[in-house]
């Protein structure tokens, strides 16, 4: 790419993916939530991956890094649920953890929780099948 | 608000049809993403954000990878020749159509009317759950609390799919 897009590309990036984070963290508070975030964070690093080619992230290790934490976010979200049937009254996806007070940053139970982990899994797996278009064509072409 | 969403849906269907009619693929594409980029706009007048922003992402990483896709392979269309086999499959779709038009009349009947729903559980959702599970949010609290279930279903497909892309698209396999 021109050096316009690789400098605006540079300059931007930070910002979108600590928006991500922004809507991740806030998700029991404002509009948006682990799908929403997970998937401006992909974006991120999408832009940069498209802005200065795939060298930039090592992708041949970084491929199987974001099949990694997708595969464990989404244990420990199975975990986090599977721990309310144990914590307190029989239920699956039992909010156990104290509710606080409303509009906090720290409140609600276990929402933020899933929240995170919903993220990381949405952004790693968006990632991981971007990635994997990359790779396997140029593995293809080789 | 009426007049503004009837124009986007117009909108939306003239960009549906010009991206079924395009000579070219990638105007093709342009035009699908008509259809993305409005509905985040009727999601906006309707007063869901949350849908808004996930619409609104969802839709540019798709087009980017649509693009891609069209760039690298062929960006004209392919000629196919209509014969029986093709005939027969149309017809079945049409007869499938009419079916489906009859059943949803049928189903419409049975509706209260447009914007005056019974709403029973959805009351008690709106009502109760900042109490319940202290969360601001409205449809946070209902996505992580009281439909647990369909959220971890959700991340169940998205890890399924990438997943099976990675199965698919390895043709040398691993070393």
């Amino acid at each position: 790419m021109s050096l316009i897009v690789k400098k605006v590309a540079q300059l931007i990036t930070g910002f979108i993916f600590l928006y991500g984070i922004y809507i991740i963290v806030h998700g029991h508070l404002t509009p948006g939530g682990g799908f929403a975030g997970g998937a401006i964070v992909a974006g991120a690093y999408i832009l940069q991956t498209l802005a200065f080619g795939r060298d930039t992230l090592l992708l041949k290790k970084k491929e199987t890094n974001t099949s990694l934490s997708e595969s464990i976010s989404i244990l420990i979200a199975l975990m986090l649920a599977g721990a309310g049937f144990f914590i307190g009254t029989k239920v699956f996806f039992n909010n156990y953890l104290p509710t606080g007070k409303i509009g906090d940053l720290v409140s609600a139970g276990t929402i933020p929780l899933y929240n995170i982990f919903i993220g990381i899994e949405v952004a790693a797996a968006l990632l991981t099948i971007f990635l994997a278009l990359l790779i396997y064509k140029e593995e293809i072409e080789e | 608000m009426e007049v503004t969403l009837s124009i986007l849906l117009g909108f939306m269907i003239i960009g549906a049809i010009f991206a079924l009619h395009a000579k070219d693929l990638l105007s093709a594409v342009i035009a699908a993403g008509i259809v993305g980029y409005s509905l985040v706009i009727c999601f906006l007048l309707l007063k869901a954000p949350d849908l808004a922003i996930v619409q609104v992402v969802v839709e540019t990483i798709t087009l980017i990878i649509m693009v891609a896709v069209v760039l690298d392979s062929t960006r004209e269309e392919l000629k196919v020749k209509i014969d029986t086999q093709q005939i027969f499959n149309i017809s079945l779709a049409f007869i499938f159509m009419l079916a489906l038009i009859f059943f949803f009349v049928q189903a419409t009947d049975m509706l209260n009317p447009f914007g005056q729903h019974s709403l029973r559980m959805a009351s008690a959702y709106v009502g109760e759950t900042a109490a319940k599970t202290g969360s601001a949010n409205l449809v946070t609290g209902v996505l992580f609390d009281f439909r647990g279930y369909d959220t971890l279903g959700e991340a169940t497909i998205l890890f399924t799919a990438a997943i099976g892309v990675l199965t698919i698209l390895r043709i040398k396999g691993k070393k």
